[in-house]
């Protein structure tokens, strides 16, 4: 075993590994960027190394002085986590070449499942069943139309080098397949310098499973499969396992086609094959196919390890080290039902956009695992993926680790941002997902309901005008000498209180007046128990009462006119600017391209609110900036 | 030390007199109500209508929340001007602003346009006199047309008027004692002066004006036809005139502004008395009703208040076996040491002697004096004459007189004759005098004014040779006895600003506490008595 490990990685997941290794008595160095220098992850490590600037480009994707941190510091191995250099395999080389272990398979494993199309042509010699499609390399636009009519409508374009949604077009009807491709193709472009595209049949009640394999170079194993239908465009929400519906029969077919790919490559340490399976007959042996396999840990490992009681990174660690495997195939089983949901920071409402903030208040739930790298007081920057925790449950049946789920997720107190917390606990809650009917179009079709502001309970709203007006103490008297004062609160919707004594507040608010007392166990709302906990923050407040829920507070000195707003087009969402259309003294109108900017993986056009003229461009490509920020200024209006 | 309540709550007395307190409270929070009512809903719903808030709760904006409000003059001129200005258009107060305490005056333009009726200047100027003494930051919430026309010889010329406003204006801003306005309505004529006056204005854009002359004014004098917002409105005088500094937006805006500035003012508390843990009494301040007898002529042991009134009911008594029909002794009120003075009956020498003793102990140890004044006078006779009373009441008037740590009296019972003098009537600059509804103040009794009238009467009669009858007596007396009733009513003396105002009894404790707590704002200056008869 080594006795010091180097982890190339941030947040959870660094955390993550170092708790097991020191549980293995394996001393950890952290490496970090300039925006990590207090993150938990260096908190956690015996050690930690700066290793650049807050980018990725300028820290955590720099190979060269992630092993110079290594070496300096003794470590022997390297893990790499997920993202960032954990599937590079010139990286794998690099560290090889440098004497050092790289926790992960070969660069050679990891070369074979790069590129899409080649890996499926592997797959299918190695008598893995594939999605019908083209992966050739004739990217005429009339051969690439006869192949999709040959594949047969709808169909998926997806980029070769692609990966997380880019470049991939859905195409219902052959006449609109000449745009689709087109747009594709530039996007591919963009992102990967590779316009190169594959076509393959569309699934039309697709479901996403996924088998986690583990490999000692030669022989594999596999842990079973997960369920990741619940996606969002391609990012996945909550992850199951094992999957609702799996049959034994259908378990060991994909079982044995996943060690089979594994093993087909040499696969050494965790990874995990995707399969896309047609859901619209239940699950049936002869409806999966392979899509791709994953050549790291992946984020949502957590619930296979709930339901197999194996510990993956301890695995991996093992198994790097030179053990053989820990186990055989007949040595694993599956025990319960596990779910992991992902907890972001992010705006659902206004279309899940990433958001940041410093975390004034964060606490999980008692009864379940809560994976995460931040703490109350860090801070989710922009330059990052805004995850802040995985919200992991482990039952005996399905609906009881859901129930857990769902419960876990209620009881998780974020402030100081905005997350997608409502919106997981909904999911959690639907009647559909609760009776497995899962497919990767759930959440699309049902987004309107599930994404929409959750309704704020009056009580919760009433409870946040007491805080608002700083009276959450519960210690003001209001004393008046023959009645009690109406004072409004700065509040949205306006709102106006009586201190009727310590205690006992009045609260009117939307037409509606609430009696609060404060009682042992908490305020009352109108004598019902709330068992609200509260987080004021600098301009908000949150109310934490069957879910978060955040309430602005709005500055009564702030009132400077709109006029002033309306020539600024501001940043939606932290992220970077990837171009900009225009330039000073342009003559723009109203819905001209401004800017993009991109986040979370996702472009957002900005365009232009009104006629007019640019007075100023405020940022230049390639900048990342914070929501809010001023991109561009239009001349005032005459 | 701890007092020793003697009350059964459960006898019929206890029970009579809470339903006869009850009683009086009514009609007091019945007369409060409608003062706070203002001008009525038509004119508060017209008020709103121009984007206004109502005034109360402009006043409520100001303060921090659920911090307490003590309001001085609530039923002032309750009665007068045909019930013309209720709470005389003015509401006045001590409240918290970002945690310092101020002085609150909000003109009500609900009540004829927030103009000056005579109680109005008069509440104006108390408030005022209040903020001086004990060194209170003054907001002005300023909507008021000026002076009352019809009323202009009550309110325009003598030296407590409309004039003196600005004066102590000036005087406590000479004394670091900040003044503010928030001008959120008319502020017309001499009224300008109370922006224009201050260290910092706000006013509120398109609703406050400032200026000598109204439009119509101007008119008149010069032919100049202009409106109202160019000729004072907020734009002109944040950006022109500089009458004004801050142009808010609306009224909360302008309360937002405020408190601003009162966060800016840079003052602490000056180090005067030592705190202690407040505590609440042994006995329920609500036993109060039920412990003091519903009739004034009715004795009983003032202690049962005092335990009513102070930290853990306890009471370091001075001198209690020393002239017996006044209680003297040491007590925390709310964590803040008091020196209490309470009659126990007549005052007599050594009762005055006592009290004088006391006072000077208080004033050497800058212990602030509260008295529970329950006083029909100074026993008389020859006896008591001879034996030099007024002498010794004399002692006893030149000490509270004389001290300079702040009195806080309350009336809770009779305020009869000499007794308010040495007791700390209003003649006598308390900080804060309050009274409880069920008190009663006059030169002397009803029945004795009457009686001493009639005496006279008689003699004039009988000397003439005449007869009058018993009817004829008590016919005579009626209208002096049913003057005396209406004059000494607390309502009366509150529509006059004779008082700060009524209170519940059951609220004394906090009373005491906020008015201790506004009056130690000012440092206490040292003591120099005058010349004691010996």
């Amino acid at each position: 075993m080594f006795s010091k490990i180097l982890i190339a990685n941030r947040g959870e997941i660094a955390c993550r590994v170092i708790e097991t290794a020191r549980r293995m008595g394996v001393a950890t160095v952290a490496v970090y960027s300039q925006a990590d220098a207090n993150a938990a992850h260096v908190a956690l490590a015996d050690e930690a190394i700066a290793i650049g600037g807050p980018a990725p480009k300028d820290s955590y994707l720099r190979g060269d002085a992630i092993i110079n941190a290594a070496l300096q510091t003794g470590a022997q191995a390297i893990h790499p986590g997920y993202g960032f250099l954990s599937e590079n395999p010139d990286f794998v080389d690099a560290v090889v070449a440098a004497g050092l272990v790289f926790i992960g398979p070969s660069g050679d494993a990891i070369r074979a499942m790069g590129l899409k199309d080649a890996a499926k042509a592997l797959m299918e010699q190695a008598g893995v069943p594939i999605v019908p499609g083209y992966m050739g390399t004739n990217q005429d636009a009339d051969h690439l139309a006869a192949q999709a009519d040959a594949i047969g409508y709808p169909v998926l374009i997806k980029a070769v080098a692609g990966g997380g949604g880019k470049g991939m077009r859905l195409v219902e009807r052959a006449g609109d397949f000449a745009d689709a491709l087109a747009s594709a193709q530039g996007e591919a472009q963009t992102a990967f310098a590779n316009p190169a595209v594959l076509i393959e049949k569309y699934i039309t009640s697709p479901r996403h499973i996924e088998v986690q394999v583990f490999g000692d170079g030669q022989r594999a194993v596999h842990l079973f499969e997960r369920d990741c239908s619940l996606q969002r465009r391609h990012q996945k929400v909550i992850e199951e396992a094992p999957a609702p519906g799996m049959t034994p029969e259908m378990r060991d077919a994909m079982g044995q086609a996943a060690t089979r790919a594994a093993e087909a490559i040499g696969y050494s340490g965790a990874g995990t094959v995707e399969f896309i399976i047609d859901g619209s007959d239940g699950l049936r042996p002869d409806r999966f196919w392979f899509m791709e396999m994953n050549t790291r840990l992946q984020v949502e490992h957590p619930v296979t390890e709930a339901i197999t009681g194996i510990d993956l990174v301890e695995w991996q660690l093992r198994v790097a080290s030179g053990e053989p495997l820990p186990a055989t195939q007949d040595q694993l089983s599956i025990t319960g039902h596990a779910f992991e949901a992902r907890l972001y920071a992010e705006d659902v409402p206004a279309g899940f956009l990433p958001a940041t903030g410093t975390l004034s208040h964060l606490q999980f739930a008692p009864d379940c695992r809560a994976d995460t790298g931040v703490r109350a007081g860090d801070v989710i920057s922009p330059w990052y993926d805004p995850m802040i925790a995985k919200i992991i449950t482990h039952g005996p049946t399905r609906a009881i680790a859901l129930g857990q789920l769902a419960r876990a997720l209620e009881q998780t107190q974020v402030a100081g941002t905005v997350t997608n917390l409502a919106f997981l606990a909904r999911l959690a809650r639907h009647e559909g997902f609760a009776r497995g009917e899962v497919d990767t179009g759930l959440i699309a079709r049902e987004i309107d309901s599930l994404a929409a502001a959750p309704p704020v309970p009056p009580a919760a709203q009433a409870l946040a005008v007491i805080a608002a007006a700083g009276l959450w103490q519960g210690d003001a008297s209001g004393f008046a000498l023959w009645g009690a004062l109406r004072r409004p609160v700065p509040f949205d919707p306006p709102a106006a209180i009586r201190v009727h004594g310590p205690g006992h507040i009045g609260v009117e608010i939307d037409g509606m007046t609430h009696d609060c007392v404060l009682a042992q166990d908490g305020w009352r709302v109108d004598g019902a128990k709330t068992g609200a906990a509260m987080q004021m923050d600098r301009d908000s407040v949150t109310i934490f009462m069957a879910g978060a829920h955040r309430f602005d507070i709005p500055d009564p000195l702030e009132r400077g006119s709109s006029a002033e707003t309306s020539d600024l087009t501001l940043a939606p969402m932290p992220g970077l600017v990837k171009s900009v259309f225009v330039t000073q003294g342009q003559n723009v109108s109203a819905g001209d391209r401004l800017a993009i900017m991109e986040a979370m993986k996702m472009e957002h056009t900005m365009l232009a609110a009104r006629d007019g003229v640019v007075a100023e461009v405020l940022v230049v490509e390639g900048a990342q900036v914070e929501a809010g920020a001023a991109l561009i200024r239009l001349e005032e209006e005459e | 030390m701890k007092l020793t309540s003697q009350a059964l709550p459960a006898s019929d007395a206890f029970k009579a007199n809470r339903a006869a307190h009850l009683d009086a409270l009514a009609t007091i929070r019945e007369a409060a109500d409608w003062a706070a009512a203002g001008g009525g809903a038509g004119a508060l719903e017209r008020h709103l209508s121009r984007g206004k808030m109502a005034p109360r709760e402009r006043v409520a904006g100001l303060l921090d929340p659920g911090a307490p409000f003590l309001e001085i003059g609530a039923t002032a001129a309750h009665g007068l001007y045909d019930d013309a200005a209720p709470c005389a258009g003015v509401i006045a107060g001590i409240g918290r602003v970002q945690g310092q305490d101020v002085m609150v005056v909000a003109n009500d333009a609900t009540v004829k346009g927030g103009t000056y009726y005579p109680m109005t200047v008069k509440k104006h100027l108390r408030a005022q006199e209040i903020a001086e003494e004990n060194h209170l930051p003054c907001i002005y919430l300023v909507d008021s047309g000026g002076a009352n026309l019809p009323n202009q010889d009550e309110v325009f010329p003598d030296r407590d008027h409309f004039g003196r406003i600005f004066y102590n204006q000036a005087r406590m801003s000479a004394k670091g004692i900040a003044q503010i306005a928030v001008v959120m309505g008319s502020c017309t004529a001499g009224g300008a002066y109370v922006p224009a006056m201050s260290d910092v204005t706000i006013i509120v854009k398109d609703q406050g004006t400032i200026f000598l002359a109204g439009p119509p004014l101007v008119k008149a004098a010069t032919g100049e036809v202009v409106t109202a917002e160019d000729l004072g409105g907020g734009d002109v005088h944040t950006r022109l005139s500089g009458v004004a500094d801050y142009l808010a937006e609306d009224d909360a805006h302008a309360l937002a502004l405020a408190r601003r500035a009162v966060g800016h003012l840079n003052r602490a508390k000056p180090a005067t008395v030592q705190w202690q843990s407040p505590e609440d009494p042994a006995y329920d301040p609500e036993e109060i009703l039920g412990v003091v007898p519903a009739d004034l002529r009715t004795p009983y042991d003032i202690r049962e208040v005092i335990a009513r009134l102070v930290d853990g009911s306890r009471f370091d008594e001075f001198k209690p076996r020393f002239g017996e029909t006044i209680v003297t002794g040491f007590a925390h009120v709310k964590g803040c040491p008091v020196g209490i003075i309470a009659n126990n009956g007549v005052l007599f020498s050594e009762a005055a002697q006592k009290a004088a003793h006391f006072i000077e102990l208080c004033s050497s140890r800058n212990i602030p004096l509260v008295f529970l004044q329950n006083i029909t006078g100074f026993m008389v006779g020859r006896k008591y004459e001879n034996e030099g009373i007024a002498r010794h009441g004399a002692k006893m008037v030149t000490a509270v007189a004389s001290t300079n740590v702040p009195k806080i009296t309350m009336l809770v019972g009779g305020s009869f004759g000499a007794g308010n003098y040495g007791m700390a009537g209003r003649a006598y600059s308390p900080r804060f005098l309050w009274s409880w509804p069920n008190s009663r103040i006059s030169v002397m009794g009803g029945a004795q004014a009457a009686g001493v009238l009639a005496t006279v009467k008689r003699d004039g009669i009988e000397r003439r040779g005449g007869t009058w009858s018993p009817e004829e007596e008590a016919e005579f007396k009626r209208p002096t006895i049913e003057m005396f009733e209406r004059q000494s009513h607390p309502l009366y003396a509150s529509a006059r600003l004779w008082d700060d105002g009524i209170i519940d009894p059951r609220n004394s404790r906090d009373v005491l506490a906020l008015s201790l707590s506004a009056a130690l704002n000012a440092p206490i200056e040292p003591t120099r008595f005058g010349v004691f008869r010996m």
